[in-house]
């Protein structure tokens, strides 16, 4: 009975709101400038320079509240070091050490005192950049992510102190999940004499990748940065695995990777290229696969809002906010099973590379 | 778009950094703290729970000795119990027996006793018998001792009427 009568609410909200929006449309777009699901949604999912928080009023009255973050520039030798409110709100042009610099779409490119912007043929900015090492809002939110997992894990570890005891707290919530990563993934899979080397680095990434998802799920300040979801991230992680996994690689994993022993000629011929490629392709499906993942999911959940806006009714609200919430609570499961797979997968590979299996 | 899947210097630059000072932190002041003490405490549960089987195996043995104590001494208590009922048997035959012989022994003394006696009033008498045959005879001879086949006869004739026994 409950789930009809959902089913009805919905159907009905659907109804409305198409309704209600196709009359709205032909004279909203005279008034009000068109709203852009795809800008607004790529803004959210992007690095940004400077920490929004919240904005309202329109057009010129436009209020923003937001953190200016610091702006941190290697050009030509030099060191340049300003906050991003030293860009000016008209003309986005910011001057540092005899140096102007303009900030155009989230990019920073030198340029001269008028803010000459120069494009190529195919439309983009040709102006040189300098290396841009900003504390950008990914940064600050990693290190609000690093601050929590020292201070749980520090808090953890701090009640092992007094010898065996009942877990409680954040020890009891915590130590099932260190305990799975530490059994279930890391001695399943590098084997209990080697596991000891590996387990810090997979705890760590489990736990960083983890909240790091959460914290990208709350929606206000200061979550909601799409830091797992972003490329350089990933990158980072996966390339650490990477390292990890080949510089502890035991004999027997170059062997077969190099020379394939027991197999004939003409097929090593097809196959050593392959195992080198695979090399490079597994950490490059773990870059992929997370960024993926958490970028969809953030996509997913504005998108929802978005309709509120694009319909521009308020009878579609129900819809999206029962949408969302169940594609929150979804990736509520998402961050964790991510966490999980990055964990398992790098301890496969590790796994994999330090066993010396002789055949 | 091209953001996406375009990896940004600076974020690669902080995040690793970032990244492995927190795995050196964590590892230091967390994982290795933690992971030891996990090991110790399954070590601890699983020394406990095996001088916990220990510890019950022992009552069972003692459960065990305690029973066979037990039954030991029941049957040595039957044991003593039915040694004695037989030492009180033979006791009481013993004693018995001993009475039946002494009663005998007493009944053939006095049995004996009154033989002995018997025969010595006998002799008495026979002597007294004689005494008196004597002294009948001397009254005999006196009176009738004139006449010797008279005498002859009538001491004949006593001594044959004189029954002994």
């Amino acid at each position: 009975m409950n789930k009809f009568l959902w089913i009805l609410v919905l159907l009905t909200s659907i109804f409305f709101s198409t309704s209600y929006a196709s009359n709205d449309v032909s004279n909203a777009d005279k008034t009000e400038e068109a709203f852009d699901p795809t800008e607004m949604i790529m803004h959210h999912i992007a690095d940004a320079h400077v920490w929004h928080i919240v904005s309202w009023g329109e057009g010129d009255h436009q209020t923003h509240i937001q953190i200016p973050l610091p702006i941190i520039l290697y050009d030509k030798g030099k060191v340049h070091f300003f906050l991003y409110s030293r860009f000016d709100h008209d003309t986005h042009i910011a001057e540092s050490k005899g140096s102007y610099f303009l900030y155009h779409h989230g990019k920073i490119f030198n340029t001269d005192s008028t803010g000459n912007i120069e494009y190529n043929e195919e439309g983009h900015v040709s102006n040189t950049s300098p290396i841009d090492f900003s504390l950008k809002r990914n940064v600050w939110s990693m290190w609000l992510s690093i601050a929590l997992l020292i201070w749980i894990f520090l808090a953890v570890a701090k009640s092992y102190k007094n010898g065996p005891a009942k877990p409680k707290g954040i020890q009891a919530l915590m130590e099932p999940l260190i305990q799975f990563v530490n059994d279930d993934i890391v001695k399943m899979q590098i084997g209990d004499e080697k596991a000891h080397k590996f387990a810090p680095y997979l705890l760590t990434v489990f736990f960083f990748i983890w909240i790091n998802n959460m914290l990208g799920l709350i929606p206000f300040f200061p979550g909601g940065s799409n830091f797992t979801g972003n490329i350089s991230v990933t990158m980072v992680l996966a390339v650490l695995t990477f390292l990890i996994t080949n510089i502890n690689g035991s004999r027997s994993y170059w062997q077969h990777t190099l020379v394939a022993p027991g197999v004939p000629f003409f097929v090593k011929i097809l196959l050593i290229p392959v195992e080198i490629v695979g090399l490079f392709t597994k950490p490059f499906a773990l870059m992929i696969r997370l960024l993926a993942n958490i970028t969809a999911g953030h996509i997913i959940i504005l998108s929802l809002v978005s309709l509120v806006f694009i319909l521009k009714s308020v009878y579609i609200a129900p819809v999206s906010i029962l949408l969302s919430i169940i594609m929150l609570v979804l990736e509520l499961l998402v961050a964790l099973l991510q966490a999980y797979i990055f964990t398992l997968l790098s301890a496969l590979f590790i796994g994999m590379a330090v066993q010396d299996v002789e055949h | 778009m091209d953001f996406l899947l375009t990896p940004d210097p600076g974020l690669v630059f902080w995040t690793t950094v970032s990244f492995i000072l927190l795995a050196v932190i964590l590892k230091k002041y967390a994982w290795a703290p933690i992971l030891h003490a996990l090991n110790v405490r399954s070590e601890t549960i699983e020394q406990s729970l095996q001088a916990a089987e220990r510890a019950k195996a022992e009552v069972e043995n003692l459960v065990k000795v305690r029973q066979e104590m037990m039954d030991i001494a029941r049957n040595e208590r039957d044991e003593l119990l039915k040694e004695t009922r037989e030492l009180k048997d033979k006791i009481l035959m013993e004693a018995r027996t001993g009475a039946t012989r002494e009663s005998d022994k007493i009944i053939n003394m006095a049995r004996k006793q009154i033989e002995a006696e018997k025969n010595t009033a006998i002799k008495e008498l026979k002597k007294q018998v004689a005494e008196l045959s004597i002294d009948i005879a001397g009254l005999l001879i006196q009176a009738e001792l004139k006449e010797d086949k008279k005498q002859k006869a009538i001491i004949d004739k006593y001594l044959e009427n004189v029954n002994f026994n």
